[in-house]
């Protein structure tokens, strides 16, 4: 099978591209349509969907080839094995830790989590030059947003006796 | 003479105290992160639009425009001084600049790129002062076709221009356009794409897009490889150019010059696309291109000329006709729209304390980073020996924020998060994310004035193509598809983008 596959990469674009070409549509189907000369909200969005799809068709084609090939395109390749999973799964979730924490516990605790949270996705990660960052950040972002800035945003939230 | 005039207002708003220390800063940080590799102008300019809320617009923008031609210079500087450019516009500086470095010429190199800057920028302010102004009032007679039409036209044009795959960039921007329109309907008020969540109703937040794509994926880009920078640092001395290489950089600065103004104009064009194409001319005028890639002072010139002009001619489409060139303008479109201006033609006429106060504004602007980057090159060399490992949990922390106090919405955050990890894998499968961004800051845009044109025609499609305006920039729309869809045309655009 993997023989059709010239492009792992353009399959796996176009494959993706026409799920979400198939996402946009159906979540479009529940729109009003209208019509031409009185597009309802989904008019549009609808069409979209289509050219969506038949792009992502063409970049699924151009990926597959009907002689066979010995050798796969080094270029390629995914190499999803390769990916930094761990920077990846820990600055994500730094982010969503953030926004988690911000209502009920705060800017100071929620930044300093992000923060700590991020340095372990280096290599390099030392746990004293962390806790040194998560602080710094701390430090400057009261300095910065709360104090110069103004923001309305409780240093510690209503879970840690704050406002 | 009218533009005198103009020029004088432009002159009176930017030499307030106020704005004078906005482009101060705007500059300033521009060149930081120009400096240091890995933080590009859209992430900043991404983190800083909230701040900008409390300033007026005037100053928001100046201080904004600064980071983006500030990032131009310091990119430069870290080109010719360790083969590091710290912009992609500045890729092609670091073939000839480190070379003239490591035969210590780096003083030359430098001042070379400092000077040609300031004077492609200087000139390329002066044409967008004297084109801006008719191109906008051109543009007020455009009636709904017109402007669907162009904006085809632009998003085919910057999709025809940018490296990679043309069907992916296609791609791209429909998705873009598709999640531009999520969020409230503006004719009906029927809520789409929102998974019946209130924190959707206004849409996916642009600012978190823009920094998920930009900022969180490009950091988890950086984390791929990590590798100890090691910073070996010439001494830099001997700012001075000699009479011969004044006279080796005038043409080049001149011919870049004018080439970036060009292309910077053009929707996708920008700073990159005109360092690549001044180099390639430089190369093939001169009487010695084999002195090319050993450290030619015109590889330097024409390069740092071109993509500082390129930078401020994409200001044009965005301030006359609201339309975004390239990324970075799109985020300018939405610092104004966050502060309540509509960008379009009529921006010149209704807030020309704006407009020429943000042109008057990138004189002293580039003004100032002659006089900051030359004396000061030892401090934003020091500065690269920050690690990235130290650096990166500080741009997660400052995203964070950012994207929060848009709206104080936790959803913004998520959505971020969500668009780091698309933006990361989009990349790994060779989809450019610049495309789908101007997308999403067109589509709402694109919708709108489609449905007026058909309301006005009644609902007959011909309308695009019976009304000579319209009708010509759809033909050069499909020209343009057509032209970079030709095999041979395709395989010499290849070849271009890979030199």
């Amino acid at each position: 099978m993997t023989r059709f596959v010239k492009s792992p990469k353009e399959v796996a674009s176009g494959f993706l591209l026409v799920l979400l070409a198939a996402f946009f549509a159906w979540q479009a189907m529940d729109l009003p349509m209208g019509r031409a000369i009185r597009m309802g909200p989904g008019y549009f969005p609808m069409i979209l969907a289509g050219l969506l799809g038949f792009l992502g068709l063409i970049v699924l084609l151009t990926g597959l080839t009907l002689h066979p090939v010995a050798e796969e395109d080094k270029a390629q390749e995914i190499g999803l094995r390769r990916w930094p999973w761990v920077p990846l799964g820990m600055v994500t979730l730094a982010v969503v830790v953030f926004g988690l924490g911000i209502r009920p516990l705060g800017l100071g605790p929620s930044m300093g989590l992000a923060v700590f949270l991020s340095t372990l996705a280096s290599r390099k990660f030392r746990l004293t030059t962390a806790l040194l960052s998560s602080a710094i950040m701390v430090a400057f972002s009261w300095a910065v947003f709360i104090k110069g800035l103004g923001l309305p945003l409780p240093m510690l939230g209503p879970w840690l006796g704050g406002y | 003479m009218e533009i005198f005039d103009n020029l004088a207002l432009g002159f009176s708003v930017a030499v307030t105290f106020q704005n004078i220390f906005y482009c101060f800063i705007g500059v300033l940080l521009g060149t930081l992160i120009g400096v240091l590799p890995g933080l590009g102008p859209v992430p900043t300019i991404a983190m800083l639009l909230p701040i900008t809320f409390g300033l007026p617009p005037v100053s928001a923008l100046i201080m904004l425009s600064g980071i983006y031609y500030g990032a131009q210079y310091g990119g430069s500087t870290t080109a010719i001084l360790i083969n590091l450019p710290g912009e992609s516009s500045s890729v092609v500086t670091a073939i000839d600049g480190y070379q003239m470095a490591r035969q210590g010429r780096a003083g030359a190199a430098l001042a070379t790129a400092a000077l040609g800057s300031f004077f492609a920028g200087s000139v390329a302010t002066f044409l967008l002062a004297v084109f801006a102004p008719p191109l906008a009032d051109l543009a007020l007679k455009f009636g709904p076709p017109e402007y669907f039409a162009l904006m085809v036209l632009g998003l085919v044009a910057s999709v025809a221009l940018a490296s990679g795959s043309v069907v992916k960039a296609l791609a791209m921007v429909v998705l873009g356009i598709l999640l531009g329109l999520s969020g409230q309907d503006v004719y009906t008020g029927t809520p789409r794409f929102t998974f019946d969540m209130l924190e959707l109703a206004d849409g996916v937040e642009f600012v978190a897009l823009a920094m998920g794509v930009f900022g969180i994926g490009e950091i988890v880009r950086n984390l791929e490889d990590e590798h100890t920078r090691t910073v070996l640092v010439q001494k830099v001395k001997g700012l001075l150019l000699t009479k011969d290489d004044i006279k080796r950089i005038l043409g080049p600065i001149l011919r870049g010059t004018f080439l970036g103004s060009f292309l910077g104009i053009l929707p996708g064009g920008g700073a990159i696309l005109s360092s690549f194409s001044a180099y390639s001319i430089e190369k093939k005028i001169s009487r010695h291109p084999e002195q090319f890639g050993k450290g030619a002072i015109e590889g330097v010139a024409g390069p740092e000329a071109a993509n500082n002009a390129g930078a401020q001619t994409s200001f044009i489409p965005m301030l006359t006709l609201g339309i975004p060139s390239n990324p970075v303008m799109a985020l300018m479109i939405g610092a104004l729209i966050i502060q309540g201006i509509v960008p379009g033609p009529n921006v010149v006429n209704e807030q020309p304390n704006l407009f020429w106060g943000i042109i008057a504004s990138m004189w002293i602007g580039n003004f100032m980073l002659v006089v900051l980057n030359l004396p000061l090159i030892g401090i934003w060399v020091r500065l690269l020996t920050v690690p990235y490992h130290i650096l990166f949990p500080l741009i997660v922390g400052f995203c964070c924020i950012g994207v929060y106090s848009v709206n104080n919405n936790a959803i913004d955050v998520y959505t971020m998060a969500l668009f780091g990890v698309v933006g990361y894998v989009l990349v790994k499968l060779d989809c450019e994310p610049a495309p789908l961004l101007l997308g999403f800051i067109i589509g709402p845009m694109l919708e709108e004035y489609l449905r007026r044109a058909m309301l006005i025609s009644r609902g007959d499609p011909t309308v695009f193509f019976t009304r000579p305006i319209s009708a010509t920039m759809l033909g050069l729309a499909m020209l343009a598809l057509i032209i970079v869809l030709l095999p041979s045309v395709r395989k010499k655009r290849e070849e271009a983008f890979q030199e």
